[in-house]
C-alpha cells in the first residue's frame, strides 16, 4: 500500500480549522471593539445635570487623565459596577465624568441620591447622540482618556475588580 | 419517577452503545460471527433505550413536570399541547437527546436493512455508528442531562420562546435532524470500507440509497425552516445566511455532491476514494454545525445558550471523529485501483464537475461563516460577513453547475462530444434566451439580473424537456405509458433538476419584483400597491390560549375579484417580553400578499408594512420537487433487483 | 371649485401611482430619504440585536442610528460617507458587506480562486488518470 502525501491534505486542513475553533472558544463574538482607541475623544459640551449654569466640555479636560462612564438609571448592570465606581472616585484621584445615557434627569438623579454619586461631573445624553459619536452600543461602558484628549482604553460592560487592578490602574499610572 | 427512568435508560443506552462498537469491531477483526451478532443486538437494544429516554422526556413535558429543570425552562402550563411536545427540542439538552435518539433510529434501520451486506463490513458499519452514539450519549450524560431535577419544583415553567410556538417548530427540527444525522450512515459506510481495506464494487450502490434518504430529509427540513422564517419573522425574508442556516446548508451541498459522485463510482467503479472522502465530509459538516450552534463561537439567532465548556467537549469529540476518519483515509486511501476509463468530456466528468461546484460552494459558505472568527483569532479585528457578501459570491459559483445541468442529461457515459451536445441543445438554448429576455418585461421592468436568473432556470427546463421529448419519440406507445415506463431514476433526476429551476425562478422573481411599502395608516385609510387595494379597517383585541393579541383588519380588493381579509397581529405572550408580530399572508401561485403590523403611532395611526412577493412559494415548491425527485430515484427497482440477484449469488 | 380640482389633479400627478393612494402616507416625511435609508440600513448590522439588519431591528439604538442616518442623508452625505461615518464609530463590525481590505482579500478572492482551482484539478486529474489507465492497458498486453 503506497502512502501518498496528498491524502494528508484533508486532515491537515481540518487540523488548522480545529485550531481556529479552539481559539474561538475563548473569544466573544458579540463584543464590538472600539475603533476609537488611540484616536481623539469626540468633543462635546453639555450643561451639568447638577447645575444648569455650568457646562462641561471635553476640550477643557486637556492636561488631565480622566474617565468617562456611560450609565443609565434603567441599566441593571450599572448597579453592579456602582460600588466599584464609588471606590474609584475616592481612591483614584482622577475625574470621573458620568454620562447619563438616554435617561431623564429626574430618574438619573434619583438613582444617584439612593446609591451615592461617584461622579465628579454629571452630564446627560438624553437622545444618545454623544453615545453614537463615542460608539456606545450598550451600558455601562467606560472610556479612559489621556492628557492629550486621546482615548486609550474602552471597557465594555461593568468594570470589575480584575479589570480595575490589572488594566485600568496601571494604564492610568502610565499616562500620568 | 419517569425522569429517573429516562436517565437510567440513557445510561443503559450508553452501555449498549459501548457494547455495540466493542463487539462489532472485535468480531469484525477476528471474524467471529457470534461477536458480530452480539454487536447487532446491542445496537437494537441501544435504540430501545434511547427511545425510552426520549419518551420519558416527552412524558415529562406532557405532564408538565416542573421538577425537571429542562421542562421548567422550556415549557409552562398554558402552552398548547403540541408546543409542549415540540419544546422537547426547544433547548440544548433536549435537542441533543433528539440527536442521539435519531442516531439510534438510523442505527436500528441499518441493522434491519443491511442483512445482504458482507458480515464483517456490516459489523464495522454498526460499530462506527456505535462510536458516534457513545460520544453523544457521554456528552449528554456528563454535561447536558435533560433529566436534571429542579428542587423545589417550580409552580409554573418559563415558557417556550414565542417565536417557536408555531407548527414550524413541530416539524422543522425533527425532519432536519433526520437529514443531518442520516449522513452518519454514509459516513459509517465510508469508514467501514476504509477499515476493511478494500472497496467492494457494490459499495456505491449500498451507500447510495441511505445517502439519498438522508438527503431528502435534509432538503425538506431546510425548506421547512426557510418557509417558517418567512411567515414568522414578519419581514418576508426566507434566508439570512445566518451561521446556523449555513451550518445546515453546507452538509446539504456536500450531500448533493455525494449523490452525484456515487453515481460515477457505481457506474465506472471510479473515483472511489473521492466518494469516500465526500461521505466523510458530509457528516463532518453535520457535526461541525452541531458544534457551531452550541459553543458560542458564532452569533446566531438560532444559537442555544452558549457554554464554552460544552463547546470544548463537542470540539474534542469533533476532533476525534473527523480527525480519526481523515487519518484513516490518509493511511488507507491509496490502496484502491483506478477503475474504468472515461473521457474528459463525458457524463462522468459532468457529474464530477457538479462535485467541484458543490464542494467549492460549501467551501465558500464556510469561508464566509468562519471568516470573522479567523480574523478575530488572529487579532486582525472584527468584521461581519452577511447577506450582501453571500448573495454576491454565491451566484457566480453556482452558475457553472446550472449550465452543466442542461448539458449533462445528454452527455453519454464514457465519452461525449462537446460539439454534438451543443448542436442537440441549440434550440433549447435559443428558447431559454428568448424567454429570459421577454419575461422580465412582462413582469414589469427589464432587469439584467432577473434575465440572467431566468435564463439559467429556463435552460434547465428546456433541456429537460428536450430529453423527455426524445424519449417519447423513440417510444411507440401513448404518452401516459411512456411516462410510466420511464426509469424512475431518470424521472427522479428530471424532477429534481426541474425543482432546481423552479427554485431559481422563485428566488429571481421575488428578488427582482418584490414590492414593499412602509406606511402610516389610520382606520379608514387605504393604499394601492400594484393592482391590490388594502383598506385598513381598524384594530381589535383578542386572546389566545396563552397570549393577548392586537389584530389589525385589512380588506384587500383586486380588480373584480372577491375581496378578502388579512388580519396581522401583535401578540404578547407575557408581560415582560416584547410583542411578537404575526404577519398575515395571502399565499398564491404567482404572488403572496404579506401584511405586517408595526408599532402604534400617534393619533390612532399604526405603522403597517405591506409586501407583494411574486412567485415566492416557488422557492419551497422547488425544494419539494427536489425531494420528490429523490424519492422517485429511490423507487427505481433496478436497485432492488440487483440486490436480490446478489443475495441469490452468495447463497 | 376649479382651483380645488386643479390642485387635486396636480397632487395626484406628483404622487407615485404604483404606491401611495391619496389617503395613507409612507412613514417618514420624504420617500426619497426613506428609500436610501432602507437601502443603507439593510447592509448594516444592528449592534444590539446582532442578528438583524439595522433596517429590521426594533432596538432603541437601531432607531437612534436610523434617525442619525436620515439626518446625514438630509445633510447631503453620500452612501459611502455615511457608511464611513458609522464605521469610524463602531468599526467594520457594523457592515454586513465586508470592506475590501488586505485582511479581507482572501474572503473576496477566495470563491473564484477555489472555483478555478477546483476545475483545474479535475481537468488535470482526468487527463492524468486516462494516461495511467492507457499505460496499464499497454502493460497488460
Amino acid at each position: 500500500m503506497k502512502f501518498q502525501l496528498k491524502h494528508l491534505v484533508p486532515l491537515s486542513i481540518f487540523l488548522v480549522l480545529l485550531g481556529f475553533l479552539m481559539v474561538g472558544l475563548k473569544l466573544d463574538p458579540h463584543e464590538v471593539p472600539s475603533p476609537l482607541i488611540n484616536k481623539p475623544a469626540p468633543l462635546f459640551e453639555q450643561k451639568l445635570m447638577t447645575d444648569a449654569n455650568q457646562t462641561f466640555s471635553v476640550g477643557k479636560m486637556r492636561g488631565q487623565v480622566w474617565l468617562l462612564n456611560v450609565w443609565a438609571s434603567w441599566c441593571t448592570a450599572c448597579r453592579q459596577e456602582h460600588p466599584l465606581l464609588m471606590k474609584m472616585s475616592q481612591e483614584l484621584g482622577i475625574p470621573l465624568v458620568g454620562l447619563d445615557y438616554k435617561d431623564t434627569d429626574t430618574e438619573g438623579l434619583a438613582v444617584l441620591n439612593q446609591f451615592g454619586n461617584p461622579y465628579s461631573t454629571l452630564v446627560a445624553d438624553v437622545e444618545g447622540r454623544v453615545g453614537i459619536d463615542y460608539g456606545v452600543y450598550g451600558v455601562p461602558e467606560t472610556y479612559l482618556i489621556d492628557k492629550a484628549g486621546i482615548i486609550r482604553y474602552k471597557q465594555i460592560g461593568p468594570i470589575t475588580e480584575e479589570v480595575l487592578y490589572s488594566t485600568l490602574i496601571p494604564l492610568i499610572k502610565g499616562l500620568q | 419517577m419517569i425522569p429517573e427512568l429516562g436517565h437510567f435508560s440513557l445510561i443503559l443506552a450508553l452501555a449498549l452503545a459501548v457494547m455495540q462498537s466493542g463487539f462489532s469491531f472485535k468480531g469484525a477483526s477476528a471474524n467471529q460471527p457470534v461477536l458480530m451478532s452480539i454487536g447487532i443486538s446491542a445496537a437494537r437494544g441501544q435504540f430501545i433505550f434511547s427511545g425510552l429516554a426520549f419518551l420519558s422526556l416527552a412524558y415529562a413535558f406532557y405532564t408538565s413536570d416542573f421538577s425537571v429543570l429542562y421542562v421548567a425552562s422550556n415549557s409552562n402550563v398554558a402552552l398548547p399541547l403540541q408546543y409542549k411536545l415540540a419544546a422537547i427540542w426547544g433547548g440544548h439538552e433536549g435537542s441533543m437527546l433528539l440527536w442521539a435518539m435519531t442516531l439510534s433510529l438510523w442505527t436500528m434501520a441499518v441493522t434491519l436493512f443491511s442483512r445482504h451486506l458482507p458480515e464483517q463490513f456490516r459489523a464495522r458499519l454498526i460499530g462506527t455508528m456505535g462510536l458516534i452514539s457513545v460520544g453523544f450519549l457521554v456528552f449528554i450524560l456528563f454535561s447536558s442531562n435533560p433529566f436534571d431535577r429542579l428542587i423545589p419544583a417550580a409552580m409554573d415553567g418559563r415558557s417556550l420562546n414565542p417565536l417557536l410556538q408555531d407548527p414550524g417548530m413541530v416539524f422543522h427540527p425533527p425532519v432536519l435532524y433526520m437529514g443531518y444525522v442520516g449522513f452518519s450512515v454514509a459516513f459509517a459506510f465510508a469508514i467501514a470500507a476504509l477499515l476493511g481495506g478494500e472497496l467492494n464494487p457494490e459499495w456505491a450502490r449500498w451507500t447510495r440509497t441511505w445517502t439519498t434518504v438522508a438527503w431528502i430529509f435534509l432538503t425538506v427540513g431546510i425548506a421547512f425552516g426557510s418557509r417558517w422564517a418567512y411567515y414568522e419573522l414578519g419581514w418576508g425574508g426566507w434566508w439570512f445566511w445566518d451561521a446556523v442556516e449555513n451550518a445546515s446548508f453546507m452538509p446539504w451541498l456536500v450531500g448533493t455532491a455525494l449523490i452525484h459522485s456515487l453515481a460515477v463510482t457505481e457506474k465506472r467503479d471510479a473515483f472511489k476514494m473521492w466518494t469516500v472522502l465526500l461521505a466523510i465530509f458530509a457528516f463532518s459538516l453535520s457535526l461541525l454545525g452541531t458544534f457551531l450552534v452550541r459553543s458560542g463561537v458564532l452569533t446566531s439567532v438560532h444559537a442555544f445558550a452558549s457554554d464554552p465548556t460544552r463547546g470544548l467537549f463537542i470540539l474534542i469529540f469533533l476532533g476525534l471523529v473527523i480527525g480519526g476518519a481523515l487519518t484513516l483515509f490518509a493511511i488507507r486511501a491509496p490502496s484502491v485501483g483506478l477503475g474504468g476509463k472515461f473521457g474528459v468530456v463525458s457524463r462522468e466528468s459532468f457529474l464530477l464537475s457538479n462535485n467541484v461546484v458543490m464542494v467549492v460552494a460549501a467551501g465558500v459558505v464556510m469561508l464566509g461563516t468562519l471568516y470573522p472568527l479567523f480574523l478575530d483569532a488572529l487579532g486582525m479585528g472584527k468584521i461581519s460577513v452577511g447577506p450582501p457578501y453571500f448573495n454576491l459570491v454565491f451566484v457566480p459559483v453556482m452558475t457553472p453547475a446550472i449550465f452543466m445541468m442542461g448539458l449533462a442529461i445528454f452527455a453519454r457515459w464514457k465519452n461525449a462530444e462537446l460539439p454534438a451536445l451543443m448542436v442537440r441543445l441549440k434550440w433549447a438554448f435559443l428558447v431559454s434566451v428568448v424567454s429570459a429576455l421577454i419575461v422580465p418585461s412582462v413582469m414589469g421592468e427589464w432587469k439584467p439580473m432577473v434575465s440572467f436568473g431566468l435564463l439559467m432556470a429556463f435552460w434547465v427546463i428546456a433541456s429537460a424537456c428536450v430529453s423527455l421529448l426524445d424519449r417519447f419519440k423513440t417510444n411507440s406507445t401513448s404518452l401516459l405509458n411512456t411516462i410510466i415506463d420511464l426509469p424512475k431514476a431518470y424521472l427522479g433526476m428530471i424532477v429534481a433538476h426541474m425543482g432546481v429551476a423552479v427554485f431559481i425562478i422563485g428566488v429571481t422573481l421575488v428578488n427582482g419584483y418584490g414590492k414593499e411599502q412602509d406606511l402610516r395608516m389610520t382606520p379608514g385609510q387605504s393604499v394601492k400597491v400594484d393592482s391590490f387595494t388594502f383598506e385598513f379597517q381598524g384594530i381589535s383585541q383578542d386572546t389566545g390560549p396563552n397570549y393577548m393579541t392586537t389584530k389589525g383588519h385589512f380588506i384587500v380588493t383586486h380588480g373584480n375579484g372577491t375581496p378578502f381579509t388579512l388580519e396581522p397581529e401583535k401578540r404578547s405572550y407575557d408581560q415582560d417580553s416584547m410583542p411578537m408580530t404575526e404577519a398575515a399572508i395571502n399565499p398564491g401561485l404567482i404572488r403572496d400578499l404579506y401584511v405586517s403590523l408595526g408599532e402604534p403611532l400617534d393619533q390612532g395611526a399604526w405603522a403597517v408594512r405591506i409586501y407583494i412577493k411574486p412567485f415566492v412559494q416557488w422557492i419551497w415548491a422547488g425544494c419539494l420537487m427536489m425531494a420528490a425527485g429523490g424519492i422517485l430515484a429511490l423507487l427505481d427497482p433496478r436497485y432492488r433487483r440487483r440486490n436480490k440477484d446478489k443475495q441469490g449469488a452468495s447463497l | 371649485m376649479m382651483k380645488k380640482m386643479f390642485s387635486i389633479i396636480a397632487l395626484a400627478f406628483f404622487l407615485d401611482f404604483n404606491g401611495v393612494g391619496v389617503n395613507a402616507q409612507t412613514i417618514g416625511n420624504d420617500p426619497a430619504i426613506e428609500s436610501r435609508l432602507k437601502a443603507l440600513s439593510q447592509e448594516l448590522r444592528c449592534l444590539v440585536c446582532q442578528n438583524q439588519t439595522l433596517a429590521d431591528s426594533t432596538a432603541p439604538l437601531a432607531e437612534d442610528l436610523r434617525r442619525e442616518i436620515r439626518e446625514l442623508i438630509a445633510k447631503g452625505m453620500t452612501d459611502e460617507e455615511i457608511t464611513a461615518y458609522l464605521v469610524a464609530r463602531y468599526g467594520d463590525f457594523v457592515r454586513y458587506r465586508p470592506p475590501l481590505k488586505s485582511q479581507t482579500a482572501i474572503l473576496w478572492a477566495g470563491p473564484m480562486i477555489l472555483l478555478f482551482a477546483g476545475f483545474g484539478m479535475l481537468l488535470i486529474t482526468l487527463r492524468r488518470r486516462n494516461a495511467l489507465i492507457a499505460n496499464d492497458k499497454d502493460a497488460e498486453e
